[in-house]
């Protein structure tokens, strides 16, 4: 244990190589003294023999190869936790920041996590009620769903997470207790700080854990980062039973990080120069969301993340799409017609809202009143397509009355204010009062026995 | 002897050794003081290269790698149906009653119930010849399917002795026999390495179809028993959700469904629903005969590589018996991407979008275990692949889609304008191809109706015409269409609507057996008739849509119980009174 090395071997940018270790494990925690006084963390991302190759989660400026000690920890990367870190802001890598002092620690737990056994998980079917008529309606979030928000920069990404949050937390049954995790990677102070004073605003700020790793920050502390907040996240939801919202924002920089480090590993690289790994890495987040058996607790994600170029099939929100639950999409051109959230139903999926929806959680139209939705706004887009060629004046009356409800959909259902919270009954009857405008013959999605129980109201 | 090296590098899920140790490829060793599970991929005189099936955290360069002799094996006998496995066969429920709700590094447990006691009834008697592929005893698995004990395949000899009829555990000796290199004991328990194709008498022509009770699939796209199908779309194209459907109603005795690089809470959805859903063939429950293989998104990302290897030697251990069994491997694109990322780390060189060459031939390889085969004991039996594809971006021209496009036969191209349109199963027809048709004709014609495949192409007709006069209409509007190509739009809109779409949550429409496929094409197909006729008389489209008539056909799926196939005489009453009033009104 207790052996010093003095001196390294190599350094390039955040990664040190240190040669003659012994007894050193592969992702073993290190600790550098440099100059005798500057404490530094790293991390062994590879062995051989007695070669470490060593991430730093810091700058390595000051460091030579000369002044530096080295001491092996014995443990991997872990977190002290207890019930105290409510409330609490710290850093990338859990330690806190709010001067507020050390927290005392009840567990020690691995950020690395283990796989959830898919048999002691438990299907998510509870619903979560975020008072936006587009999410509630349309790709309702459920309770241990992971669901990303797919944006662009400049959109409204931020105030939407927030008033989620917001919502989210204070509708919910007032017996259960609920709780935040903030992890911030590689995000602008302005876009911590708004986060902070919303949840100082809304009266959560007592709830919410924040880790927050700024754009300045270190990038190998950006790759830790979501792993020590969902830990905490873990910890919060399956030991002391509580709801955890999970909000991760940006993924983008997090996969960013990870390339810059990647190619500095010289590793070989696959699509746009992202590792091979993404994936696996992306995977190993996202799958910490969920229910287990036998626990009160619940972890719900709601990583964003913003599509490099608005591309959605880059390969940060690709690979997102095929982990995740379903994804939120915003689109810049309902945002530059000032509709907020400028969500675009379209892509926009839930793909646990079939199982929590309906009569015994919703209401029995629910699911029909989506898939109409959904159908009749996708012809709105054949509609004004039709009539970018042909004109307006020229369409087919049926075609007229679909821009009409394209137009209304987008104003009245989609739109919302940004603390306007929407019960689900006025969802609902916002959508039926939007299909009025549709000839009833057109409505191919609906039961007919519901639509004659509705279609009147 | 066992051989045993040192750890000299570690890189993820991979571990080298130096020296030429002597150990095999493909052997299965075990890696490190907690017994990691590995296997040998590549030899050179200077190292030793072992990919390890589980996480390396804490795993040390001066640990032991021991050999175990032979390559990674599954473990064959009865209790694999109504279980749940990951990527190397060790068994989910078990782990999980043992350590919680994570599954820990370095599990140990008995991949199969080795105390519980089957009831056996032995089939063979002292003095018979018996070879590889014979059965010698039935074990009743679960109420819906009876495990046939073989023996394994290369074995032959005479019956020495036998058990009694009675209840044995999987290792208990049910009967003896004398080989030409002395006795053999036989058991419930065969091993068979997952990367060599169990060996089979000769194969079939696919000339019988799966019968999936999915109007789109069974119609205009068929699958044959032992066939191929790739099932391509972009994420949220519903690709999880065909496959569920898939595996509930397909007409397979035995499905293997394999999560491949998943999401966790599918899987945990597939096996609460699975062990709920009363199987319609013998009312017991469907995962009484299913298999499961987890091996989700945040698992180790060898064992996701090794899953699809399992789950197809299972498959061909109970197509050996005799029984039909569908593979759903959902996804392949996950397997493949975990062939990239182990290939990554052995830094080989990489070729299409960091793909390894090697690529096309293992997928190829994957592909050609499926077929209709006639097993070494004389029985028939298929194992038919199915098997999700998810593009990167949703492009379809890249590497993986485009590699399993050359070795299936049934490609059902998934479409992102479908399914936002909430038209599911959002299968494209244009895209989409199935090149068993002409294999499955004769067997169309003498089981369901001599007219079915002319039916078919006739509604496919109608779809690529509507395709072709959509791209005027996207220029000039519907409006200024002559009549006739309105029908053909109409028309066009009834099948996709009224035949095409199908929903997986309506009790009637979620399966829909061959003889109302038929019916319902017939139906569309007269109304089409009727309604030509008409504006052949120059009647406009516009009243002819007064009628609603449209409307009523479309709603068939619904209306129509699919017991009471005589109601579709009405429907053609209702065909014909429509022409009538029209002709009246308008004469």
């Amino acid at each position: 244990m207790g052996i010093e090395y003095l001196g390294l071997s190599e350094i390039n940018g955040p990664l040190i190589v240190l040669e003659g270790v012994q007894d050193a494990f592969y992702e073993e925690m290190v600790e550098f003294v440099v100059e005798g006084n500057e404490i530094k963390k790293g991390r062994i991302v590879a062995l051989e023999e007695d070669k470490a190759v060593i991430q730093v989660f810091d700058t390595t400026d000051n460091m030579s190869l000369k002044n530096t000690h080295t001491r092996l920890t014995g443990h991997p990367m872990e977190i002290g936790l207890s019930e105290e870190i409510l409330g609490r802001t710290f850093n990338g890598m859990g330690v806190p920041i709010d001067g507020l002092g050390k927290i005392k620690p009840e567990v020690v737990r691995d950020v690395n996590g283990l796989p959830m056994n898919p048999c002691t998980r438990e299907y998510p079917r509870n619903y979560i009620q975020t008072g936006i008529s587009a999410i509630d309606g349309l790709t309702t979030l459920i309770r241990g769903q992971k669901l990303p928000i797919f944006s662009g920069n400049g959109l409204p990404h931020d105030q939407l997470a927030a008033q989620i949050v917001e919502q989210a937390s204070l509708g919910a049954d007032s017996e259960e207790e609920f709780g935040i995790v903030f992890a911030a990677m590689g995000v602008k102070y302005d876009v911590a700080e708004f986060f902070r004073r919303r949840f100082e605003e809304s009266g959560a700020a007592s709830h919410v854990t924040m880790f927050l790793n700024l754009s300045n920050d270190s990038v190998v502390e950006r790759l830790i980062t979501p792993k020590v907040a969902l830990t905490a996240a873990e910890y919060l939801a399956f030991e002391k039973n509580m709801h955890i919202l999970v909000i991760l924002t940006d993924m983008t920089s997090y996969a960013e990080a990870m390339r810059e480090v990647s190619s500095l590993k010289g590793e070989i690289p696959s699509r746009k120069g992202y590792p091979g790994y993404l994936y696996s890495e992306l995977a190993t987040l996202y799958e910490r969301a969920g229910i287990v058996k036998g626990c009160k607790g619940s972890v719900t994600q709601i990583p964003i993340l913003t599509m490099p170029n608005d591309d959605i099939t880059h390969p940060i929100p690709d690979l997102t799409g095929y982990i995740t639950e379903g994804q939120i999409v915003l689109e810049r051109a309902l945002h530059q017609k000032n509709v907020y959230p400028p969500i675009n139903v379209l892509p926009s999926l839930s793909r646990l809202m079939k199982d929590g929806i309906g009569e015994k959680y919703t209401r029995e139209d629910h699911q029909d009143v989506a898939n109409q939705l959904f159908s009749s706004y996708a012809r709105v887009g054949e509609a004004r397509d039709l009539a970018s060629v042909i004109g307006e004046e020229e369409l087919s009356p049926t075609d007229k009355k679909y821009l009409e409800f394209g137009t209304a959909f987008e104003q009245q259902f989609v739109a919302q204010g940004q603390n306007e919270n929407r019960s689900m009954e006025e969802t609902l009857s916002i959508g039926w009062q939007l299909l009025h405008i549709l000839p009833k013959e057109e409505l191919d999605r609906i039961d007919t026995r519901l639509l004659e129980k509705y279609w009147e109201e | 002897m066992k051989i045993i090296g040192k750890i000299y590098g570690i890189n993820g899920p991979i571990v080298t050794m130096r020296g030429n140790l002597g150990f095999m490829m493909s052997e299965m060793v075990y890696v490190g003081e907690k017994r990691l599970v590995g296997e040998v991929i590549a030899l050179t005189k200077e190292v030793t290269t072992v990919q390890v099936f589980e996480e390396t955290t804490g795993l040390k360069p001066g640990e032991n790698v021991e050999g175990t002799g032979r390559p990674l094996c599954v473990t064959l006998a009865p209790g694999i149906l109504n279980n749940i496995f990951d990527g190397i066969e060790r068994p989910l429920q078990l782990i999980g009653e043992k350590n919680g709700a994570y599954i820990p590094r370095g599990v140990t447990v008995d991949l199969l119930d080795r105390q519980k006691k089957w009831q056996a009834k032995i089939l063979v008697k002292i003095g018979d010849k018996v070879s590889g592929g014979n059965i010698i005893a039935e074990v009743p698995e679960t109420t819906a399917i009876v495990h046939k004990v073989m023996v394994p395949p290369k074995v032959e000899g005479i019956v020495t002795r036998v058990v009694e009829d009675g209840a044995y555990t999987i290792d208990d000796t049910l009967v003896t026999i004398q080989t030409e290199s002395g006795e053999q004991q036989l058991n419930m328990t065969q091993q068979w390495p997952i990367r060599i194709p169990r060996p089979i008498q000769k194969r079939y022509p696919a000339d019988r179809p799966l019968v999936t009770g999915q109007r789109i699939l069974d119609t205009l796209f068929p699958i044959a028993k032992g066939g191929t199908a790739a099932l391509p779309g972009g994420f949220g194209t519903g690709k999880t959700m065909t496959q569920h459907q898939l595996a509930k109603w397909c007409d397979a005795d035995i499905i293997i469904y394999i999560g491949c690089g998943e999401r966790g809470n599918e899987m945990t959805n597939v096996l609460e629903e699975f062990s709920q859903l009363i199987d319609p063939k013998n009312g017991s429950f469907m995962m009484e005969r299913t298999v499961l293989i987890a091996n989700t998104s945040n698992m180790p990302v060898a064992a996701r590589e090794a899953s699809i290897y399992t789950g197809l030697t299972l498959a061909e251990y109970y197509r050996d018996m005799g029984y039909h069994v569908a593979i759903m491997a959902d996804s392949t694109s996950r397997w493949a991407e975990a062939l990239r990322e182990l290939s990554g780390r052995l830094e080989e060189m990489p070729a299409e979008e960091g793909f390894p060459a090697y690529l096309a031939s293992r997928l190829s390889a994957f592909y050609e275990r499926a077929g209709y085969v006639e097993n070494l004991n004389g029985s028939d039996g298929s194992v038919t692949i199915i098997g999700a594809v998810s593009p990167q971006g949703g492009d379809f021209s890249e590497p993986v889609t485009q590699h399993t496009k050359r070795f299936v036969r049934c490609f059902l191209a998934l479409d992102k304008s479908l399914a936002y349109a909430r038209h599911y199963p959002a299968i494209n027809w244009l895209t989409s191809y199935a090149e068993y048709l002409n294999d499955l004709e004769p067997w169309y014609i003498a089981n369901v109706g001599k007219d079915f495949i002319s039916c078919r192409n006739e509604l496919m007709n109608i779809l690529t015409t509507e395709s072709r006069l959509n791209e005027i209409v996207k220029l000039i509007g519907s409006d200024v269409l002559p009549d006739d190509q309105k029908l053909v739009l109409e028309i066009a809109r009834v099948i996709r609507l009224g035949f095409l779409q199908q929903n997986a949550f309506h009790a009637e429409d979620t399966f829909v057996p061959m003889e109302k496929q038929l019916k319902m094409m017939e139906v569309i197909l007269y109304l089409n008739e009727k309604c030509q006729s008409l504006i052949g008389m120059g009647m406009p489209m516009a009243i002819l849509r007064e009628q609603n008539i449209f409307e009523k056909i479309i709603a068939i799926k619904y209306e129509v119980a699919n017991k009471e196939l005589d109601k579709f005489e009405t429907y053609r009453q209702l065909i014909d009174e429509f022409y009538q009033k029209l002709i009246e009104l308008n004469a």
